[in-house]
This record gives C-alpha cells, sequence and structure tokens, in this order.
C-alpha cells in the first residue's frame, strides 16, 4: 500500500505540473505564431483565441479531476469501491454542455471560413503564382494590364509558364522570380504548378492553399502590414521540399510600380 | 467449413478442435487463434521498432542537423554517405516511420492481435469462425511485413512520398527518388495488407455476432469485444477504398492511365495524361485514411475501459452510453474524411459540411472521457502497470482530441495545416493513446498469454519514462506548430521567419524521443524475460470478471475444456453490494452472487436454471 501511495502521488503531481506547464506556456505565448499581417489572419486568430479558451478550460479541468481522483481514490485495503453503474442526467447535461460549446465553435468557424471563401473583392490585386520543383514564379500582367491565360500544355523552352499563343493580352506578361504587391488592396492569388502538389503558405498572413497540377486553386487576403515576409512549401513536393522557399514583398504602390516597371516582358518567340 | 453453432453443441470438443501436435502445425501454421494473436503481436511488434528506429535517425537529423552517424553507413549505404542522413534518405525514414506505425505496427496488433486472442475468449467461444481464414490472414500480414521490408533495400530506395504517397509525386519515378521499385513495393504491401485486413475483420465481425457462449447477449459483450469488431467493421467498409486507389496508382504508374494524372511538365519534359485529379487520390486514401484511425483508437478505447473498470474496482460508468458512443463514433468516421483536404483545392463548400461532421464527433468522444472520470471516480484505484496506462490514456485521449477541434475547424487549420501542429496532433491522439491501449493491454493480458506475470518494477519505469518522454516529444511539438513549422523539412535553415528557440524545441524532442526509445528497449527486456523466468502466473490475477480469466493460464487448445461458460450476468459486476468478494465472474449465477446489472437483477431472479431470464446469446 506504500507503493500505492507513492504512484498515486506521482500520477496526480505529474499531471498537475504538466497542465501547470502547458497552461503558463501557452497563456505567455512563450512560443508563439509569427506576427500578424493581415485583416483575415485576425479573424483566424479570434477564432483561434476562443477555441483555445474553450478547450483550456477542458484540458486544465480534465486533467485536474483525473489528478485529484488518482489521489483521493487511490487503492487502500480497508475501502471498498461504490458500486455505481451510470448516471442518466449527468450523462445528458454533460453531453449537451459539450453540444453547446461545439455549436459556438461551428457557427464561428463556418460564418469565418464563408468569409474567407468567397470571391476576391472587385478592386482585388491579382497575381498568378506557378510553382514547380523547387521554385516559385509569380505572373504579372504586362502594361495592357490584363493577364494572359496560360496551360501547362503550351510549355516550352521559349514558354516556361505556358503564356497562350493565341491570347493577345499574353504577348506582354511579365514573370518575375519576387512576389511584390502593393500594399492598401486586396491580393488574389491564382496558384498553378507544373509538376506535383505544392502548398503556397504565408504564415504571417495566416494563408495555405494547396497547389495542385490540372487546376487553378484561390486565396485573397487584404495585408495589414508591408514588409518582406517568407512563402514556404508547405506540401511534400519532392527532395527539395524543404529550400522551395519564396518572398513576397509588400510596399507602398509607388514603390510597387517602380519594381514592375523595371521587369521585362518574358514575351513569346513564335 | 463448421457451421458457427456447433461451437456450442454440447459434445465435449468437436472434431475440428483436435489439438495440433506437429511443431509446423502448432507453431507457425497454426488455426488457433491464441497462436495466431501472438504471431500477430510479436511481428507487429519487431515492425514497430523498426519504424520507431527510423524515427531516432531522422530526430537526430532535425536536432542536429548534418550530424555525423557513421555506424549508419552499414544500414543505409546509399543514403548516409560520410556518414549524414542525405535529404532522400531523410523523406524515405519519414514516409516508411509513417507507413509502418499506422499500418504493420498499430493496426496490425490491435486487431489481428488483440482481436484475435480476446473475442473468443471473451464471448466464450472455442475458436474463430474461421480458422483457417484466420491462418491465412497472419501469413498474407507476414508477407506484406516482407515486402515493406525489403523495399527498404531497393537500389532506388524506399517510398519517400510520406506515409499518404499523393501523386503526382509517388505516381511519376522521376518527380522524387523512391518513387521507383520503392513505390510499388509500398503499393503492393499496402494491397497484401488489406487482404489480410478483410480476411481478420471477416473473422472478427463473426465470431463476436454468432459464436457467443450462452447468456452472452449483445449487450454483455465486453467494451474490448465491442471497440474490435465496430474496428474490424470499419476496416471492411473503408479498406477497399485504398485497395482500390492503390491499384488505379499502380495503373497510373505502369500502364499510362490517368486516374490521378493531368497534363503535367517535370523536369522540363511533358507528360501527356489526361485530364486525372491528384485530389482523387487523396479522397480515396482518406476515406479509409479517417475511419483508419479509429480503427486504431475504438479497440483501445475498449481494453482501457475493460482495465480502468477493473484498477477501479468499479463497474465501468454508463455501460450502454459506453456501446453507443462507440458505434455513434464509427459511423460518424466514415463522413469526415474530408477535414483532411480543407486546403486541398477541393471545393470549399464541401469543407462546410466536414466541419459539422468532424466537430459532431466529440460529442461521444467527450461522454467516453466523462464515464471514463465517472469510473474512476469513488474507486478502490490499483496502481499495477495496466492500470498507470489505462490512466495514461484520458489524459493523451483528451490531450491530442482537444487540438482536433482546432484542426476540424477549416478556418483555424488553414494556418496549422501541414505544420508541427499537425503532427503534434495525431500523434497524441491516434499515435500515443493507442499505443497506452496496447500497452495497457499487453501487461494486463500478458499472463494469459504466457501464463507468467510481467515484473511490475520494470513496468512501472518503462511506463514512466513513456509517458513523461511522450508528452516532452509531442506537446512540444504544439508549439513549433504556433510559430507555423511546415512538416516534412529536411532542414529549416534557409528560413528567417522562424524563432532561434526552435532549435532547442527540436533537441527537447530528439532527447525525449530517445528516452521514450530506452524505456521500450526496457520493455522488450521485461517481456522476453518474464516470458522466460518470470513468476508463474494465476488463473486469474487481476481479480476480473470477463470470460478469458475463468479458465486456466494460459488457455487449453479450444479455451475451455470439456464445457462451454454459461454467462449470467455482464462483464463489469465489481463491488456489488452484498457480493462475497469484490468482483463477481460473468459465469457465476444471479442465485449464487447479486448483480447489479441494469438494475435487474439486485433481486433473486427464479425459475430459470442457469440462465438468467432475459439474456440468450445462443443463435440457432
Amino acid at each position: 500500500m506504500k507503493s500505492s501511495s507513492r504512484q498515486a502521488f506521482g500520477y496526480a503531481a505529474f499531471l498537475l505540473v504538466f497542465t501547470a506547464i502547458a497552461a503558463y506556456t501557452v497563456a505567455n505565448k512563450t512560443w508563439w505564431f509569427p506576427p500578424l499581417a493581415s485583416v483575415q489572419g485576425a479573424e483566424i486568430d479570434n477564432l483561434f483565441m476562443i477555441t483555445l479558451l474553450l478547450t483550456g478550460i477542458v484540458f486544465m479541468a480534465v486533467h485536474i479531476v483525473l489528478a485529484y481522483f488518482v489521489w483521493r481514490y487511490r487503492g487502500r485495503p480497508q475501502r471498498t469501491a461504490a458500486y455505481v453503474t451510470h448516471n442518466t442526467p449527468f450523462e445528458v447535461s454533460a453531453a449537451a454542455t459539450v453540444a453547446l460549446a461545439l455549436v459556438i465553435l461551428v457557427g464561428g468557424g463556418t460564418t469565418l471560413w464563408t468569409k474567407i471563401q468567397s470571391p476576391p473583392p472587385d478592386d482585388a490585386f491579382t497575381v498568378e503564382v506557378w510553382a514547380e520543383q523547387f521554385r516559385w514564379t509569380f505572373h504579372y500582367p504586362g502594361a495592357d494590364g490584363r493577364m494572359g491565360n496560360t496551360d501547362v500544355r503550351f510549355i516550352s523552352d521559349n514558354n516556361p509558364y505556358g503564356l497562350d499563343p493565341n491570347d493577345p493580352y499574353a504577348k506582354d506578361d511579365l514573370f518575375a522570380s519576387e512576389m511584390h504587391v502593393p500594399y492598401g488592396k486586396p491580393i488574389a492569388v491564382i496558384l498553378r504548378s507544373k509538376d506535383v502538389l505544392h502548398s503556397f503558405f504565408l504564415p504571417h498572413f495566416r494563408m495555405k492553399m494547396d497547389v495542385v497540377p490540372g487546376m487553378k486553386t484561390r486565396i485573397w487576403f487584404t495585408p495589414t502590414q508591408s514588409g518582406t515576409f517568407e512563402i514556404p512549401c508547405a506540401e511534400l513536393c519532392g527532395v527539395g521540399h524543404y529550400i522551395m522557399r519564396g518572398v513576397l514583398t509588400v510596399e507602398p504602390p509607388s514603390t510597387f510600380n517602380e519594381w514592375i516597371s523595371q521587369q521585362t516582358p518574358v514575351g513569346m518567340s513564335q | 467449413m463448421e457451421t458457427p453453432n456447433i461451437a456450442h453443441a454440447e459434445a465435449p470438443v468437436d472434431a475440428h478442435h483436435h489439438e495440433p501436435h506437429s511443431f509446423w502445425s502448432k507453431y507457425v501454421f497454426s488455426q488457433d487463434h491464441k497462436v495466431i494473436a501472438m504471431q500477430y503481436m510479436i511481428t507487429a511488434l519487431v515492425m514497430g521498432f523498426i519504424g520507431m528506429a527510423m524515427s531516432w535517425i531522422f530526430r537526430i537529423q532535425l536536432a542536429w542537423p548534418e550530424h555525423n552517424l557513421p555506424f549508419l553507413r552499414f544500414l543505409m549505404p546509399t543514403n548516409m554517405e560520410s556518414g549524414t542522413l542525405q535529404t532522400p534518405g531523410y523523406y524515405m525514414l519519414v514516409t516508411m516511420h509513417g507507413t509502418i506505425m499506422v499500418f504493420f505496427l498499430l493496426t496490425a496488433i490491435l486487431t489481428g492481435g488483440f482481436g484475435n486472442y480476446l473475442i473468443p475468449l471473451q464471448v466464450g467461444a472455442r475458436d474463430m469462425a474461421f480458422p483457417f481464414l484466420n491462418m491465412l490472414s497472419y501469413w498474407f500480414y507476414f508477407l506484406s511485413c516482407v515486402v515493406i521490408t525489403i523495399s527498404l533495400f531497393v537500389s532506388t530506395g524506399a517510398a519517400a512520398a510520406g506515409w499518404t504517397s499523393y501523386p503526382p509525386l509517388s505516381a511519376l519515378a522521376k518527380a522524387t527518388p523512391g518513387s521507383g521499385l520503392g513505390q510499388d513495393l509500398w503499393l503492393i504491401a499496402i494491397a497484401l495488407f488489406i487482404v489480410a485486413s478483410t480476411m481478420g475483420s471477416l473473422n472478427y465481425v463473426t465470431t463476436a455476432l454468432n459464436m457467443r457462449a450462452k447468456g452472452m447477449t449483445l449487450m454483455r459483450m465486453p467494451l474490448t469485444v465491442w471497440g474490435i469488431i465496430v474496428a474490424a467493421m470499419l476496416g471492411l467498409f473503408a479498406f477497399p477504398a485504398l485497395f482500390a486507389g492503390a491499384v488505379l496508382l499502380l495503373l497510373d504508374r505502369h500502364l499510362g492511365t490517368s486516374f490521378f494524372l493531368p497534363h503535367l511538365v517535370l523536369g522540363g519534359e511533358h507528360i501527356v495524361r489526361n485530364d486525372g485529379s491528384p485530389l482523387l487520390w487523396q479522397h480515396l486514401f482518406w476515406f479509409l485514411g479517417h475511419p483508419e484511425v479509429y480503427i486504431l483508437i475504438l479497440p483501445a478505447m475498449g481494453i482501457t475501459s475493460e482495465i480502468l473498470s477493473n484498477g477501479a474496482r468499479k463497474p465501468i460508468f454508463g455501460y450502454k452510453v459506453m456501446v453507443a458512443s462507440i458505434i455513434a463514433i464509427g459511423f460518424l468516421s466514415f463522413i469526415v474524411w474530408g477535414h483532411h483536404m480543407f486546403v486541398s483545392g477541393m471545393n470549399p463548400w464541401l469543407g462546410f459540411a466536414f466541419v459539422i461532421t468532424t466537430l459532431i464527433i466529440a460529442v461521444p468522444s467527450a461522454i467516453k472521457t466523462f464515464n471514463w472520470l465517472g469510473t474512476l471516480w469513488k474507486g478502490n484505484i490499483r496502481f499495477t502497470t495496466p492500470m498507470l496506462y489505462a490512466i495514461g490514456f484520458i489524459s493523451t485521449f483528451v490531450t491530442g482530441g482537444l487540438t482536433g477541434l482546432f484542426l476540424g475547424n477549416s478556418a483555424l487549420d488553414i494556418p496549422l495545416h501541414d505544420t508541427y501542429f499537425v503532427v503534434a496532433h495525431f500523434h497524441v491522439v491516434m499515435g500515443l493513446s493507442s499505443v497506452f491501449g496496447i500497452f495497457a493491454g499487453i501487461y494486463y493480458w500478458f499472463p494469459k498469454m504466457t501464463g507468467k506475470m510481467m515484473s511490475e518494477r520494470w513496468g512501472k519505469v518503462h511506463f514512466w519514462l513513456t509517458f513523461i518522454g511522450s508528452y516532452g516529444v509531442f506537446w512540444t511539438m504544439h508549439y513549433l506548430g504556433f510559430m507555423g513549422m511546415p512538416r516534412r523539412y529536411y532542414s529549416y535553415d534557409s528560413y528567417q521567419f522562424l524563432p532561434l528557440s526552435m532549435h532547442a524545441l527540436q533537441i527537447v524532442i530528439t532527447i525525449s524521443a530517445l528516452v521514450v526509445g530506452i524505456a521500450q528497449l526496457i520493455f522488450v527486456v521485461n517481456f522476453l524475460g518474464s516470458w522466460l523466468r518470470g513468476k508463474k502466473a494465476p488463473d486469474n490475477p487481476w481479480e476480473a470478471t470477463t470470460l478469458e480469466w475463468q479458465t486456466s493460464t494460459p488457455p487449453p487448445h479450444g479455451n475451455w475444456g470439456p464445457v462451454l461458460p454459461v454467462v449470467h450476468r455482464w462483464p463489469y459486476d465489481y463491488s456489488v453490494p452484498g457480493a462475497s468478494a469484490d468482483f463477481v465472474p460473468q459465469t457465476v449465477p444471479v442465485e449464487a452472487e447479486p448483480s447489479g446489472e441494469h438494475h435487474r437483477h439486485a433481486v433473486a431472479v427464479n425459475g430459470h436454471g442457469h440462465t438468467n431470464g432475459h439474456g440468450n446469446g445462443h443463435h440457432s
């Protein structure tokens, strides 16, 4: 029985210490998300905090109760356990409480999801992103202001991103190895892959979308910070997956215009 | 083939169950469920050790990048040039670790191992319904293990497209090293595994439904059996989708079909295919993949429930609701697979439906958790090693289940998807929790299987190192997930957005993983040492109520001697007021000892001889 008390004490103590460390480091944000940089990200972070609060309460409550029971009901020879088979009112009310909390999470989540997945506003600035093993390339409209069609079927040595030779808007299009966007507008991104799956991840903007060969996937977001941000690939795409790093620069429109004017159209040799 | 009800014949032991005497028919091509269970368990544990050793190697790479490990050159000559782990080798290890752990360890040991051992013994049958099929199931599983192991040594390397093997990476040999013969063998091994699993599952479900002893009604089956047969049904319905996927992917790889491949350009070369979709594979994979996590967790939940009740000396709290929750979780698990695909390019409005179905699963899961706590409440807890693991299961299941509420909510999944938060979540909830269920089960049923007790002292050392070490590994990973650290990276040196403190966390994780590894070596020594020279086990060392403890230890061929057991009560009559001991076995008539089953038998039932008046599990 001495050993029983020792195990019970050790168990309860471990559960409480673990819970305390977990709760402290999370509440203290010791290791946390990268600095926030988008309107949509702020809403996601909000829902994250609500979820964290609800799940955090349950996490701590269960562990504290578990620790208490382990200690309180440790085996002793003079005791016998109570014969309790069930308690319907308790089970129903516990299930109802959980269901209620879930309604909050589902409500918040689906509302936000709808918002994020709705079509981008009309004034959004659009960039087409091409992914391939193991780099990102960014497609901008040329002087005519309209982005030409692209298709993998048109890809050749002289036409590396498959601009449509029959599309007049494609003739002056620009391709850059870095992504630049003007600050102050929503940014719409069309994602294309030449080869395998990739995933366009913007940790600061809380944005991510897989890039799938054979289809166009889309996201849009509104930056709230200017600056330079990294774009890691988030879907295993081969041996170079971990070095498939892109860069996004959000800059004032004047700086952006200067940058884009320095890019030269790749054109197409017919 | 005998009809199931022959097993209930009053004749002592029917002809089919003559004990085999040759070495081959007794230990190798055995049709005895107990031997097959041991074969499954030991093979799965060996595979699990290989899978775990793989994780040490890539964890060392993540904590101390390109650290020299010269001794590994003998094991992996092509991927360890100059003694450091190369990128292709890293991706192969990550892929094979996941594959081996999910299929070849966890699925195999929980259904093939525990399912085989416990179902006939806990429902009171002499063996499985189809003993020959059962033997075949093990040997197909063994073959799949051989194929996946051979794939580690082919010249182009093992599969390296992740355990999910998403095409096009897994479809085109040029896409990545490992997408050659290694990937073919991966697909073949998975297909063989599915054949094995299907044959096993058919047996588990049939046996539990048709071969129960007299008096063993469905609502008197131990929760272990419930967990395992619902898991087996999930396997029967879900695994065929992956089998189809594996066949189609092989066709895409070798016959130029376009199930998963559109026209694409790989390394400058046009690969002309006809508008296939990589998303189709993801749907097929996750249509299995999600039920799969419940194939692992439901048996572990059953085992845990069983052991918590025994260790607390109290009936399981809310038995009927526990059964209903298992069934509800099993059903819901088929309509949530899309939550793995919120940002895959799948129509976002589908995501809507999957958010709702996914979060609904939290309700039966929460009920189960409350009931486990309710089982401990006012108990008289014995801190045996199985009980330590069963209590640990409550903690890991809650921790990992709660993080599922983040990932199951599509908007929150956007930043967290494919980061270490996901790795943390699934390891805690389906890896750790099912491993805890497995260890609880091994320590608990080892005496029944071998006739020897495992060392409690070393069992406790094993538990504490495993419990603390595992949280060191997997709790810490959540922080890396918050930082936005993508999973499946060989190195993070190119990125500035990750704070430097992530290096310290990586080291904590790796050291914890090595501690957990050492703990498993202690387990192996304890397992083998106790088997060889452990204390002799009594017939019922845990003073348990269920049928398997009412026969001799280890049980004879045919399980019960000449007469089959008759069941008079539910399996959770612990600490019944007025009983002579704090447990009453299921075989004890209610006239002899009181029962609290549904409060019906507190008053003695009269006039029904040795049956209980309402239970009739005898199907004729």
